[in-house]
């Protein structure tokens, strides 16, 4: 079982939440960023910030995983990133 | 055992036969290099040498030949897409195969043993009726079917009448079947290694040089070379190839996993997947039953498995084969899959002037090996790309042209 931190409600199994795509860098307020916030989404080799659910809980987090060894390296929620 | 074979086995001294050429060493410049030796890259460069005339070529794999996704896929060909485009380039790839082996005089074992969809709820037959009238309108053998012809078309399967699962009706594509994914390869190797086609293995690509909007050299852990053109078929590193190259893939990594069984007698002579269990099943012809499903649920470059989806494939598959439950797997594994917003690959031009992509193939690009090296070998040979491919084109996301074929990729391959 790969195990998720929930920042509300502490470690979870991972099938308990969905995962919503990378936090992107371009903004899809502005027009001429559009194509490439729909389109052009992060595809590291490393580290990456997506967006996570906690279904049952509706708890939306942020989390950080190396995209290569699928390690998670911090879950925090998108109002409180950590120092 | 006939005698020959005893007396060759024998002898002290073998003349070793040998398929594929020994990797050489690396000459100063190239026509054209293709980067990625999998059975897109090797299908180019057989088009290219024996049809085109281009022999000065070499092909470029950083591990060996045809060991990327080529030899990973389930090996499930067929045409029954949604979008007339697709419909109408995967056609041409299910063709391309039917005369495949006998135009390379080697095996490649393809047996068209037709293609079954399942559907369990009437909004899947919907979208059903859908595709089989784009695809009799393009000409491909294709039909919605009641439940007892699904019955007589595979005759072990569990309908679950009335159930969660129950059966509704299929879409019948009775032009699909299966091929050996490495003979596929392979076949292509042997033809354009005859030809003068350069095979490196253990050869990756690490950089380039380019002149305004050219590439001129590219860098390998072997030495630099020259280079004329280029092509790109490097399957789940698409994206990672073409940053180093200096162009952005709407491309993000994805692993699909896979599974055999045991090898069982002979039950299931078609291929038949379901759309609502995201599970297909094949069984080969060494009686092993191949089980393939959706992708993982998040992005990972990484070929490592997991039991999270190894036992979704296995629940699907009991569901539909419940007398499976005491069947052994024998391999299991994972691929990195190349995938794009509008699950249809990227073929043709890039914004450098001799830079040309094969890529965003995600989970489907076995069938297109054939069509794909045929026409991206025209592309280059002629410098104009032929109008079957300009619908795949890599600016069609600015223009949003995109070609949606979420609905037939999805978990049917
Ligand atoms: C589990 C699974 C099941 C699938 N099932 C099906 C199916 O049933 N039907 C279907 O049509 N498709 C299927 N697919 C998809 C299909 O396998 C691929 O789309 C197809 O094989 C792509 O072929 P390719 O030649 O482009 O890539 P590959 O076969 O992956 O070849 C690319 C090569 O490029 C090399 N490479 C990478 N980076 C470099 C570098 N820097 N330098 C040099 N070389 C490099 C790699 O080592 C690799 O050998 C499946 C995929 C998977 C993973």
């Amino acid at each position: 079982m790969k195990l998720l931190t929930c920042p509300v409600n502490g470690p979870r199994n991972i099938t308990e939440f969905q995962y919503l795509g990378p936090v992107r860098a371009a903004s899809a307020d502005q027009p001429e960023q559009l194509i490439e916030a729909l389109f052009y989404a992060e595809n590291p080799l490393g580290v990456m910030r997506e967006w996570w659910r906690h279904t049952p809980s509706n708890t939306v987090l942020i989390a950080e995983r190396h995209t290569v060894s699928d390690q998670i390296v911090a879950t925090y929620l998108p109002t409180r990133k950590p120092a | 055992m006939p005698f020959s074979l005893l007396k060759y086995g024998l002898r002290a001294r073998h003349v070793s036969f040998r398929d594929i050429p020994p990797t050489p060493d690396l000459k100063r410049s190239y026509d054209v290099v293709i980067i990625g030796g999998g059975g897109h890259g090797l299908a180019a460069a057989y088009y290219l040498s024996n049809v085109h005339g281009i022999r000065n070529v070499a092909v470029l794999e950083k591990g060996y030949l045809a060991g990327g996704n080529t030899a990973r896929n389930t090996t499930t060909i067929r045409s029954n897409y949604m979008t007339e485009e697709s419909v109408r380039f995967y056609k041409e790839g299910v063709e391309l195969f039917e005369t495949m082996s006998r135009d390379l005089g080697f095996n490649v074992m393809f047996s068209q043993r037709g293609q079954l969809t399942l559907a369990h709820s009437e909004a899947t037959l919907r979208s059903f009726h859908l595709r089989a009238e784009m695809g009799k309108h393009m000409g491909t053998r294709i039909e919605v079917v009641d439940v007892r012809t699904v019955k007589e078309l595979c005759p072990h399967l569990n309908l679950d009448l009335g159930g969660q699962h129950e059966v509704m009706g299929g879409l019948w594509h009775a032009d699909g079947g299966t091929a050996r994914h490495d003979a596929v390869a392979w076949g292509y190797a042997r033809h354009a290694g005859a030809r003068g086609v350069e095979i490196h293995q253990r050869t990756e690509v690490t950089g380039f040089e380019h002149a305004g909007d050219r590439v001129t050299h590219i860098r390998t852990n072997r030495g630099t070379i020259a280079v004329g053109q280029v092509l790109q078929a490097v399957g789940g590193l698409n994206g990672q190839v073409a940053a180093m190259a200096g162009i952005r893939l709407p491309i993000r990594c994805f692993p699909l996993q896979a599974m055999v069984t045991q090898p069982l007698k002979p039950f299931l002579d078609i291929l038949v997947s379901s759309a609502n269990l995201h599970t297909y099943l094949v069984q080969s012809s060494r009686g092993e039953v191949v089980i393939g499903g959706g992708s993982d649920p998040y992005q990972l470059a990484s070929t490592r498995s997991t039991l999270d989806q190894k036992e979704h494939l296995a629940e699907g598959a009991l569901h539909l084969f419940p007398f499976l439950h005491k069947v052994k797997l024998l391999r299991q594994w994972a691929g990195i899959t190349d995938m794009t917003p509008d699950y249809s690959p990227i073929m043709g031009a890039s914004p450098l002037r001799n830079y040309w992509l094969d890529c965003g193939w995600g989970t489907w690009g076995f069938k297109a090996t054939p069509v794909a090296g045929k026409r991206m070998a025209e592309t280059i040979a002629t410098g104009r790309v032929p109008d079957v491919l300009k619908p795949f084109d890599l600016r069609r996301f600015d223009s949003f042209a995109l070609l949606n074929e979420m609905g037939a990729t999805a978990a049917s391959h």
